[in-house]
Formats: structure tokens, C-alpha cells, sequence
């Protein structure tokens, strides 16, 4: 049996208060099959058991999609900005099923490792990171049919009525996805500090998540707020999902309300929540274990 | 001279009693609203508790130190410190060297996936690399004795299987500091023995260090040279192990012969029993081969019938050597309500002189009324009577009948 030389460099510096700037990157490094491996894990143990497996991914949005296009789109004949509104929807939850899915997973990141984080050391941080590369999979299932069916329209549809062409914007949705992750991951850090100290806000996290759908333009366009309350369309920009969304029908469809600089302040507000987040997390982190 | 692996200088570990665990967010404000309004804070009657104070001490590469102490002497927390899964209030730790923790077997096993996938995901959670883990992967089987149920999802295995792959994961590690917390009290007696072989062989073979904690004095003493003795959370640093195991095992235990154990804490919840053991007194001190007489003062709620007395004696590594059960010719006896002293005679006691934690229990059939355990570290003395004990074969002696029968000097054996 080969053994291992221990590295004579390593010290490793226990010591209480770490900063709270400090972030582990060697630490990070050194698990990074961990991060592999559970987000692996996170893939086989979901879906072992269900006789669907991943095809849940296709049918919720799709569902939910159909539902919309029926109440909002037939019944209450709600604005789609000139888009068939399955189409339209289905662009909507694209923008932000994932900010949702991530979010509401790594808002238990704390209290639902508790059996872990309790007997061993690992960074903290690499649970919430897992979770938000496991949940692409949905994304792509997700993206892979909106696809379909914009292919659909086009040939089923005569040339006049058929949505925009493909163009190289759509190469782009990758970073919009990426400003996605960083946000909800942001946010969901951030609710994770926090109901390590109060249970209380393991409750209010899903509702918070509904709420924040319907203050985004996820089912309903941008235009028909800002031109019926057009003074006040800049609270708007205060949501950074908004952006997100409006930005993904824009790259997709060529429809959007989205501006430069209301997209900067998108990314702006990102940053400071996922610096916010990412240090209140490690300060919790540190000695979650003690208070439960 | 080598820098130790471990530094350990000055480390307090502060919790709070009282108040434990998450708040709500309706307590916090109403805090936040008196404060705001100046009234005095009466709300804060959270006690400091200091499960570790002041610990210094250093280990130096290779070496493989027990860790003893009584039950919430601060050796989880120390571990919990050390492998950094919650940070000291003071102090400072100096490891240098990769360090994995064995506080439990089998952190982070899912029952869905296979044993395979576990070993895996285990194996990286424990800080082991993917490459490291498939190289050593058939090794880790074998080790387990897993066979062909490796691709076998988990939930379905037995627990000695379940619990027998994860000691084997956690055995193949190579950190160069490896902490373990009483993890060989798992498996059957043959599988436990090859755990210890497996630590022993990673210290000596591997010159890595290990700290052992573990309420088993005799393993300690085989695996350990040096012990670190904790008590109430402060130590006197590292000591020989013999001269650890002496302090543990004298510390908290009266060698009193007459003993009030009428608020002794049990272990183990007899509140509301219906007969309690208030007192007991050995009439004189034991001696070997020498009548052994033993009072109990006991209290019955209610009139008790068929009950049985049972007096025990531990060595110190904790092994027992000798049960004295009222009943076992079948006789039980019955109690009237109130106080009785029993009296318990034991002819010619058969144990070599030494130091036994004697404990004592009053129960009926399976059921027991009340168990003290290790209420006292008693001695049996050498006797006039005692003309072999300096054999010292074993931990008691009786003298058994012989008989010299007659038999034909020409038949083959």
C-alpha cells in the first residue's frame, strides 16, 4: 500500500471570528470531486424511484404553461406582446422556473444538512453550489422544449405569422442563465443565514418565491405595465428578475422590454446580493452546528 | 525536531444554556422592542457553559493519543473543534496535515444509491479525492466484506453490512491525522478486532497520527501510549496512558463503603419506580476469599413481589467479572411498602484483590426498578486467608473439588 507524503506546507489555522471576507478557496479546490458527486447524487437519488424520472422537468412547465395560456391567455385575454401565447409563457417560466427552483433549494441549505454539517468538515459553501449545477438539468430539459415547440410554430405557420428568426443572441442565453444562478444562489443564501437563527423564515421562503412571480414578468409583458403607469415604470427595474425575464424573450423572440442600463442595474443589485449572501452564509456556517 | 502535527494553545469552547437552538423572529423583536423602550433586558437568562477551557496541548507526527474522560467532559467538543465543524470561542489550532474525523460512520450515506455510489460520495465528504477513492476501491470492498451486494442500493442492507462499508471507507483514508470517536463499538466481536488491527497497522505502518476516543480503557491501552485526560472541560495536557486511566477511572467514583445514593443521577430514567435503592453499605471492607456482607436500604411505593437483587463487579477497563444475582436459584422475594434493608452475603469472595466499580440494581423478571451504575470504585484487599492471589491468574479464583479416580495402567488413553 502506497502511502501519501504528507504536503510539509499545509497549515491548517483554526482560529474564532474568521473574517467574514474569508473564503476557503484552497478548501474549495480540494473538494471539488464533492461538488461532482453531489450534484451526481442529487441526479440518480431524485429520480430512482419515480417511473417518469426526468420527464417531471418537461411536464410542470408545460402544464403550468398550458394553464396560463387557458386562464390568462383565453379567459382574462391578458397581453402577450403580439406572441401566441403558449409561446409566450413558456418563454416566461424559461426566465425563471430555474431562479425559482434554485432558490427554494438552496434557502435549506443550513438547516437540511444538519445530519452532515454536524459530524464533518467540508466547505459549507459546497452544497448550495451542488444544487444550483444539479438543477441545470431541468433547465435544459426545459430549454430543449421551448425549442420544440417554436419549431413547431415555424412550420406549421405561414411565413407572415411565424415568430422571429433564430439569430446569435441565442448564444448568449447561457450568461443570462449563469446572472440567474448567481442571483437566486444570492438569495437563497442569504434566507439560509437567516432561518439558521430563525425557523420562522422556512415558512415565508415559498410564498416569497410566489410573490416575486408576480411582480416579475413572467406572466404578463413589461410593455403592458410601462405604458399604462409609464412614471413609475423604473420601480420596474428595482426587481432584478425582471431584466432576467424580459432579456430571455428578447434573445428568443425579438420581443422584450429590456434596456441596457436597466439590465446593468439588474447585475448590479445582483453582485451586492450574492456578496451579501455568500458572507452572511459563511458567517452562519461557522457555528450553525451549535444552535441546533 | 519535527513541528508538532497538532498545536492546540489556549482553546474555550463557550455555549449558551438556557436558550438553545433558533430563536423566532417574534422572540428577537420583542427583545429588540424593550430594549428600544429601556426596559431591562429580563428575557437574556441564558447561562455560559464552558465545555472546554484553557485546553493546551501539542501531538507530534505518528503518534496515537486516547482521548478519556467522563461523560460531558468536553472530548465532542474538542473533536467537534478540531475537525473545525464548529469554530473555539478562544484560542488557536495548528494542524499541519490533512485531518478527517470519524464522529460517526457513514455521514452522508443515501439509502437510494448503491454501495458503490456511497463509497464514493462518502469517501469524498470524508475529503478523499475521486481518483484516490477508485484506486482503492477493491480494497474497500474486500475490507467490508460487501461482496456482490456493492451495486445494491444501501436501505437494503443490513446494519452490520451498512455500518461495516463505512468503517471500511473511513479506514482508507490517509489523512495525515485521523480522529475517531468510538467507532469500533460497531460490528460483531471478529470485525471489530480487525478495526483495531486496521488503526494499528495506519499508525505504524503509515506514521500517521491518530486521537482515539473511547470509553474502552483496553482498547486505549493497546492502541495508546499517551493519553489526553479531560475533566469538566480543562485538562492537565497529555499523560501517560496508564496515568490517565487512573485519574478517569478514580475521578467521580467515591471508594466510599457507605454510600447515600439515594440523588445519585441515573443513567438511565427510573422516575416514578416503584422501588428505589437509597443507601448501600458494605458491613466491612472486601477482602478476598473473606465473606463479603453488603446492606441495601430500599423504598417500595407499593407492596412488591418476586423481585431480585443484583450486585455487580466491573474491572476498571469496564469489563464485568462478577454478577451476584438474588435469584439466580430461581428465589425472588417480595417487599412491603416502605424502607427494608437487605442484606446480601456472598461466602468467600472470589475476587483477586484489586479496584471494581461495583454497581447494584432491584428488578422483577425483565423489568428493572432502578440500576445505579458505577456508583463507587470499591477494593478488595489481600486476607490472611489469601495464600495464592500473588499468582494473579485472571480476576478471581475459587478452588474447585478434585477427584483422583482409578484407572487401568494397560488400556491406551
Amino acid at each position: 500500500m502506497n502511502s501519501v507524503q504528507p504536503p510539509t506546507d499545509l497549515e491548517i489555522r483554526i482560529r474564532p471570528n474568521t473574517s467574514w471576507f474569508h473564503i476557503d478557496f484552497q478548501g474549495l479546490k480540494n473538494y471539488r470531486d464533492l461538488l461532482w458527486l453531489l450534484v451526481q447524487r442529487d441526479f440518480t437519488a431524485k429520480y430512482k424511484q419515480t417511473i417518469l424520472g426526468p420527464l417531471w422537468f418537461l411536464i410542470s412547465p408545460l402544464l403550468n404553461s398550458l394553464a396560463f395560456t387557458l386562464v390568462l391567455g383565453k379567459i382574462m385575454g391578458v397581453l402577450t406582446d403580439g406572441l401566441p401565447p403558449l409561446i409566450f409563457f413558456l418563454s416566461g417560466q424559461l426566465g425563471w422556473t430555474y431562479f425559482s427552483t434554485v432558490l427554494g433549494a438552496t434557502s435549506n441549505s443550513l438547516a437540511g444538512n444538519t445530519h452532515l454539517f454536524a459530524k464533518v468538515y467540508f466547505p459549507r459553501i459546497i452544497p448550495p453550489f451542488a444544487v444550483s449545477l444539479s438543477s441545470l438539468l431541468a433547465l435544459v430539459i426545459q430549454l430543449l422544449t421551448f425549442l420544440a415547440f417554436y419549431a413547431v410554430h415555424q412550420f406549421t405557420h405561414a411565413p407572415e405569422t411565424r415568430l422571429a428568426a433564430p439569430t446569435w443572441l441565442w448564444a448568449l442565453f447561457p450568461l443570462v442563465v449563469f446572472h440567474m444562478a448567481v442571483l437566486a444562489l444570492g438569495v437563497g443564501l442569504v434566507l439560509s443565514a437567516l432561518s439558521a437563527k430563525y425557523r420562522d423564515v422556512q415558512q415565508v421562503q415559498g410564498f416569497i418565491v410566489n410573490l416575486w412571480m408576480y411582480f416579475t414578468p413572467v406572466i404578463f409583458p413589461l410593455s403592458s405595465l410601462t405604458s399604462k403607469y409609464p412614471n413609475v415604470a423604473w420601480i420596474a427595474d428595482l426587481n432584478p428578475m425582471t431584466a432576467i425575464v424580459e432579456m430571455t424573450r428578447r434573445l428568443f423572440l425579438g420581443v422584450g422590454t429590456v434596456s441596457l442600463p436597466s439590465y446593468l442595474v439588474s447585475v448590479a443589485i445582483t453582485v451586492v446580493l450574492f456578496a451579501i449572501g455568500l458572507f452572511s452564509y459563511q458567517k452562519s456556517a461557522r457555528t450553525f452546528v451549535d444552535t441546533v | 525536531m519535527t513541528k508538532p502535527i497538532i498545536e492546540v494553545t489556549g482553546v474555550s469552547k463557550k455555549y449558551r444554556l438556557g436558550q438553545i437552538g433558533m430563536t423566532s423572529l417574534r422572540d428577537d423583536l420583542q427583545r429588540l422592542g424593550r430594549r428600544l423602550r429601556g426596559v431591562h433586558d429580563t428575557a437574556a437568562t441564558t447561562r455560559d457553559f464552558w465545555a472546554l477551557r484553557d485546553i493546551d496541548f501539542q501531538v507530534a507526527p505518528g503518534e496515537v493519543i486516547g482521548v478519556i474522560g467522563r461523560n460531558g467532559a468536553g472530548k465532542s467538543t474538542l473533536l467537534k473543534v478540531l475537525s473545525r465543524i464548529t469554530e473555539p470561542t478562544t484560542g488557536e489550532i495548528v494542524l499541519r496535515g490533512r485531518l478527517a474525523s470519524l464522529l460517526e460512520v457513514g455521514t452522508g450515506f443515501h439509502p437510494e444509491l448503491s454501495g458503490r455510489d456511497n463509497v464514493f460520495l462518502n469517501g469524498a465528504i470524508l475529503g478523499m479525492r475521486k481518483a484516490e477513492i477508485a484506486r482503492k476501491f477493491d480494497e474497500i470492498v474486500a475490507f467490508a466484506e460487501i461482496g456482490q451486494f456493492i451495486d445494491t442500493p444501501v436501505k437494503r442492507y443490513s446494519s452490520g453490512m451498512y455500518v461495516k462499508l463505512a468503517f471500511a471507507i473511513a479506514a482508507h483514508l490517509e489523512p495525515e491525522i485521523l480522529i475517531v470517536d468510538e467507532v469500533l463499538a460497531v460490528g460483531d466481536a471478529a470485525f471489530q478486532r480487525k478495526c483495531i488491527n486496521k488503526m494499528q497497522e495506519i499508525s505504524s505502518q503509515h506514521g500517521r497520527t491518530i486521537l482515539f476516543v473511547s470509553h474502552a480503557i483496553a482498547t486505549i491501552r493497546r492502541l495508546c501510549q499517551r493519553c489526553l485526560y479531560l475533566e469538566k472541560g480543562r485538562s492537565a495536557g497529555i499523560m501517560p496512558t496508564e496515568q490517565a486511566v487512573e485519574r478517569y477511572s478514580l475521578t467521580g467514583v467515591s471508594s466510599d463503603l457507605d454510600l447515600d445514593v439515594s440523588n445519585r443521577q441515573r443513567d438511565w430514567g427510573t422516575d416514578g419506580a416503584e422501588a428505589r435503592i437509597l443507601r448501600v453499605t458494605a458491613r466491612s471492607a472486601p477482602r478476598f476469599k473473606k465473606d463479603l456482607e453488603v446492606d441495601f436500604l430500599v423504598q417500595a411505593s407499593r407492596p412488591l413481589e418476586k423481585l431480585m437483587l443484583g450486585f455487580t463487579f466491573n474491572t476498571i477497563e469496564g469489563q464485568r467479572i462478577l454478577t451476584l444475582d438474588s435469584d439466580s436459584d430461581g428465589e425472588t422475594f417480595s417487599l412491603a411498602e416502605g424502607r427494608t434493608l437487605i442484606r446480601l452475603r456472598l461466602p468467600a469472595l472470589p475476587l483477586h484483590p484489586s479496584r471494581f466499580h461495583v454497581s447494584a440494581a432491584i428488578g422483577s423478571g425483565k423489568h428493572f426498578h432502578d440500576i445505579i451504575e458505577s456508583f463507587a470504585l470499591w477494593e478488595v484487599e489481600t486476607s490472611t486467608e489469601d495464600f495464592e492471589s500473588d499468582r494473579s491468574f485472571g480476576g478471581c479464583r475459587l478452588c474447585p473439588e478434585l477427584q483422583l479416580l482409578p484407572v487401568s495402567q494397560t488400556t491406551p488413553a
